[in-house]
């Protein structure tokens, strides 16, 4: 395993103001991640697993620390620079797959690709291969209404890859699956880290954890547990 | 921003959201539309009322001859007054800013004339070459009466292109002469003017007309253009006349039927400032119009924004820039408002022209309605414009949508 940090956060915080109420999420959260590990964030709601994933994906900002992506320090980015490193290094997998309804599976699997400027062919024949590997290339011009849990949450794989990313991150992926569609989609997981590409899945599933090579169990805004896996 | 997949991009959201597209288009056509129409209308009330002034032009004054109506100086009322050339004279004297002068007698009744063997009766006019202004003849072919003419009293004739169609069929009329009531005139000129009812005329010079037909001084009408008066300039000439003719023809100045004068330039300048008004009127309903089309552009915009929150969020989180989705925002606002902008100005243009097609032979206070091109042009670019602006509030507010918010947004 290549053990240069591709993820390294130091004393992380980040808090949420209620109201008049601060709502302190992540108390000095300390992780390193290298390149090519497949890890899953767990905890009880609340525990600040999404907040933190939010984070990792430059979604959201945080108050104070150090994060520090594929070398580059990501405090103070501007939209724009925040727009760009999400495009570059991060893909993305909601548990409500956040396919654009009126855009059909090839369409969405090339939209990161818009955003790189790549010309639409060229775009579109890639969303095909990516689609492909995924199994759905007689799906590519379906609308997402159209397909499966399963093949939408699949699509949305294809998309997150497309640009080829440092790290996928994906929050809650397999939420509103069943277990065996579920075991699917873990499936991909894996082929995807076998690339060498960092996975990083939340999730409050065991055994969607179970799968992945190393747990990091948050409760209350800091780190619980961290541990590898054998197998 | 004007890239192809740009355009794919707003053509799918825009099909993807017909009733919503419909009804912006629908605003901003009917804001156009309104403008136009009004702005056409008035226009050709203005034309209609204009066209009731005869031809004559908008800024000459015109003294006819009548009869008193009061007793005066022990004179009995009913007593003609009647002008002679040294009326003309006269009036050449004390009104100095007045740029074309001319007397305007007709031979009584309408004369015959003949040209070989074809015949019509047409009105005569005998006048000085300022009638040209006055009466504003355009000039089809050779010359008008001239200074020439009139002081060697010189047997020419300017015709109207009817008389000349009339009387020569196809055959040049220019150099030939045309018997009035016997006597024969050579054709000098051909003349169109811009009433129809004025075209069935032919001009002879005043002074050999006198000498002709007459064998006096008399002169009917006397008129003028006014030059560079005001309206008020206009009224003093106006009162002018009437004392010095009050005086030299001995009648109460009071009198209103001694001597006849009709200031087309006060009337003119009374009908300006009615249609100044109206224009003013027609312009804030008008520009009322497009705000409410603006505003709801606007409304819209800021609808789909909402609307899209969500789609923006997952485009960001994909690496849209701020700027690309500004840019999405506007460039939609730009081609709803920028399209129906058109098709606004088309239909009122339409409606202008079936209007003008229903009024062409009418007599009504309305004529050829039309509206000025450019102001048109102008107007929808203002919309467009405006549009585009009324797109950029919601396009920043979406661009400052931050992902995560955008895709909890359900």
């Amino acid at each position: 395993m290549n053990n240069t940090p591709i993820i390294s956060i130091k004393n992380i915080n980040k808090s949420y103001s209620v109201g008049h109420n601060k709502l302190h999420v992540l108390k000095g959260l300390d992780l390193l991640i290298s390149e090519g590990e497949m890890i899953a964030i767990m905890g009880a709601s609340g525990s600040g697993k999404s907040t933190l994933l939010n984070i990792l994906g430059i979604l959201d900002n945080y108050d104070s620390g150090e994060y520090v992506l594929n070398n580059t320090l990501m405090s103070n980015l501007s939209e724009k620079q925040a727009a760009y490193y999400r495009n570059q290094f991060i893909g993305f997998v909601f548990q409500s797959f956040n396919l654009i309804s009126f855009k059909n599976a090839m369409e969405n699997v090339a939209l990161p690709l818009y955003y790189q400027k790549v010309g639409r062919k060229q775009r579109n024949k890639l969303a095909l291969e990516y689609l492909d590997r995924m199994g759905l290339l007689e799906w590519a011009n379906h609308l997402p209404n159209e397909l499966s849990g399963g093949q939408k949450q699949r699509i949305a794989i294809a998309r997150s890859m497309i640009t080829r990313p440092k790290v996928i991150l994906a929050d809650e992926p397999t939420g509103a699956l069943d277990s065996k569609t579920s075991q699917e989609v873990m499936n991909i997981f894996d082929a995807i880290n076998n690339e060498g590409i960092t996975v990083i899945i939340v999730t409050h599933e065991r055994d969607i954890a179970d799968r992945t090579k190393r747990i990091i169990q948050l409760k209350d805004g800091i780190i619980e547990q961290d541990y590898y896996k054998l197998n | 921003m004007f890239d192809i997949d740009n355009w794919q991009e707003i053509f799918a959201t825009i099909q993807k959201n017909k009733l919503r597209t419909f009804l912006t288009c629908f605003s901003v056509v009917w804001g156009i539309f309104i403008l136009v129409v009004l702005l056409g209308s008035g226009n050709g009330l203005e034309n209609g009322v204009k066209k009731d002034f005869k031809g004559d032009a908008s800024n000459s004054i015109q003294i006819w001859q009548g009869e008193t109506s009061m007793a005066y100086k022990g004179m009995q009322s009913g007593r003609s007054i009647s002008f002679t050339n040294d009326d003309y004279e006269r009036a050449r004297q004390i009104i100095k800013q007045a740029d074309h002068f001319s007397g305007l007698s007709g031979i009584k009744g309408t004369g015959i004339i003949a040209y070989k063997n074809q015949y019509g009766a047409f009105d005569i006019n005998c006048v000085h070459p300022g009638a040209k202004e006055i009466k504003q003849i355009t000039l089809v072919e050779g010359r008008f009466i001239d200074d020439l003419d009139i002081q060697n009293k010189v047997k020419s004739t300017a015709i109207s292109t009817i008389v000349r169609d009339e009387l020569f069929k196809n055959k040049k009329a220019l150099g030939e002469f045309i018997k009035v009531s016997g006597v024969p005139f050579k054709v000098v000129g051909i003349i169109k003017e811009n009433d129809d009812r004025d075209n069935r005329r032919i001009y002879l010079p005043l002074t050999t007309a006198q000498m002709i037909y007459n064998g006096s001084n008399k002169i009917y009408n006397i008129g003028f253009t006014t030059g560079d008066m005001t309206a008020e300039d206009s009224k003093k000439a106006e009162e002018l006349i009437k004392t010095d003719f009050a005086y030299r023809h001995k009648f109460n100045v009071e009198d209103k039927r001694a001597i006849f004068i009709r200031n087309n330039l006060e009337n003119y300048m009374r009908f300006l400032g009615l249609f100044n008004g109206i224009r003013l009127f027609v312009w804030i309903i008008g520009i009322f119009t497009i705000i409410a089309g603006i505003v709801a552009v606007s409304n819209i915009m800021i609808i789909v924004v909402k609307e899209r929150t969500k789609e923006i969020g997952i485009r960001k989180a994909l690496g849209a820039k701020p700027s690309s989705i500004v840019g999405l925002i506007i460039m939609e606002s730009l081609l709803i408002t920028g399209v129906s902008g058109y098709l606004g100005l088309l239909a009122g243009i339409g409606v202008l022209e079936w209007l003008s097609y229903i009024f062409k032979n009418s007599d009504s206070y309305f004529a050829n309605p039309s509206v000025d091109f450019k102001v048109a042009i102008y107007a929808t670019m203002v919309l467009v414009l405006s549009g585009t602006l009324a797109g950029v509030i919601p396009a920043r507010r979406a661009a400052r949508i931050r992902p995560i918010e955008a895709l909890r947004d359900e």
